[in-house]
């Protein structure tokens, strides 16, 4: 599926965007870049520190518990969270297939289920926080024991708090702009524009959220 | 072209609606199976973590990290359709990220250079961090963390 571009076009000669993308779509792009350097300088810093710890908690102890169900079923909550995630980016695709095809509806409806998905991952989330607050586990505190049976110092609270904690505000970022997307949709802003970029921007935005969670999931909870 | 009154002129980048929506299924399977991979091997993991020897659990970690290399590039190659866009313009964003490479082998190494210094040259700090201690102390208001460990 490559571009329709005419043999032999000369991308540089002015005129026309030579990496034939809109701008605005080009900017989202170099900021998502940034944005990964900043989430990467977190989680790097919070390997760094794991490296230099002598042992660190088992996630398998402490992500162990699910609402309703109760405890010992450590990585379940986790992975329904990441297929919340998962399932709202494939949501959100469509709605950028549906803004290609000029077809309202279709955007409408998947932008929709996309915010549902999101508020229902922060929705986990804030579960999730509350029930960690609720076992003494905060930024500064951590009553988790490593897996060795020594004692933790906060540095685990303290990264994971800061680190999903970030996330999850990018995710709430992005639940908004999908609600602001959804009026402009609705309002038939981009059919009168012509073209629906805008949800194309925001859907880079949301699949970078998804992106980040594939990493804060894997490095906090698997390993 | 319905990008007409835009300022700028870019070519339509082609759609063909029915194309792009199986591959959008073909990408969330994967996505999801890829994800059912990493989820086992952490039940692995945590199954039989003290039969594992620290190679093999090196092992099983190493290969979930690897997994979630390949989840991240379906995400950016076909959900952020970054595959489909001109080279020069992946390149100026995928040039950077190498950066990457040399971030987290420097950093990692050298947070493990300073734990071995740290337990090397100063015994007390390694005495302390190998006592061991009674579970919840920090007033736990819950006791389920006790069970099922």
């Amino acid at each position: 599926m490559a571009q329709a571009v005419p043999a032999e076009q000369k991308w540089w000669s002015g005129g026309k965007s030579p990496f034939n993308v809109e701008y605005g779509e080009l900017m989202m792009w170099y900021f998502l870049m940034s944005d990964a350097f900043t989430f990467g300088a977190f989680l790097i810093s919070y390997g760094t520190i794991r490296f230099a710890s002598n042992s660190w908690p088992d996630p398998n102890e402490v992500f162990q518990s699910f609402p309703v169900f109760g405890s010992g079923l450590p990585l379940m909550f986790v992975s329904l969270m990441t297929f919340i995630l998962i399932i709202s980016s494939v949501t959100m695709v469509l709605a950028v297939l549906g803004g290609h095809a000029m077809d309202n509806k279709a955007v409408v409806r998947n932008l929709v289920l996309t915010i549902i998905g999101g508020i229902a991952f922060l929705s986990c989330q804030a579960w999730e926080w509350a029930h960690l607050h609720h076992e003494g586990a905060w930024w500064g505190s951590n009553p988790f024991l490593n897996m060795d049976g020594t004692k933790a110092s906060t540095n685990f609270s303290n990264f994971f708090f800061t680190i999903t904690g970030f996330h999850g505000f990018h995710v709430f970022s992005g639940v908004v702009i999908n609600i602001v997307m959804l009026i402009m949709t609705l309002n038939n802003v981009f059919e009168r524009r012509g073209h629906y970029l805008m949800i194309e921007k925001a859907g880079l935005y949301w699949h970078f959220v998804d992106l980040v969670w594939v990493f804060v999931f894997t490095v906090f909870y698997l390993v | 072209m319905h990008q007409d009154n835009n300022t700028e002129i870019t070519f339509h980048h082609e759609y063909d609606r029915e194309a792009s929506r199986k591959e959008v299924i073909k990408i969330t399977v994967i996505l999801s199976v890829i994800t059912l991979i990493e989820l086992a091997l952490g039940f692995w993991l945590y199954l039989s973590h003290q039969r594992l020897g620290p190679f093999m659990v090196h092992l099983i970690k190493g290969v979930i990290l690897i997994l979630m290399l390949a989840k991240a590039f379906y995400i950016v190659a076909y959900f952020m359709h970054l595959k489909h866009e001109l080279r020069n313009m992946i390149m100026t964003i995928v040039v950077p990220l190498l950066l990457f490479v040399w971030f987290i082998i420097a950093f990692l190494a050298d947070g493990n250079s300073y734990r071995n210094l740290k337990n090397t040259y100063d015994p007390y700090h390694k005495e302390q961090s190998q006592k061991k201690v009674e579970k919840a102390e920090h007033g736990s208001k819950e006791t389920d963390t006790k069970v099922g460990h």
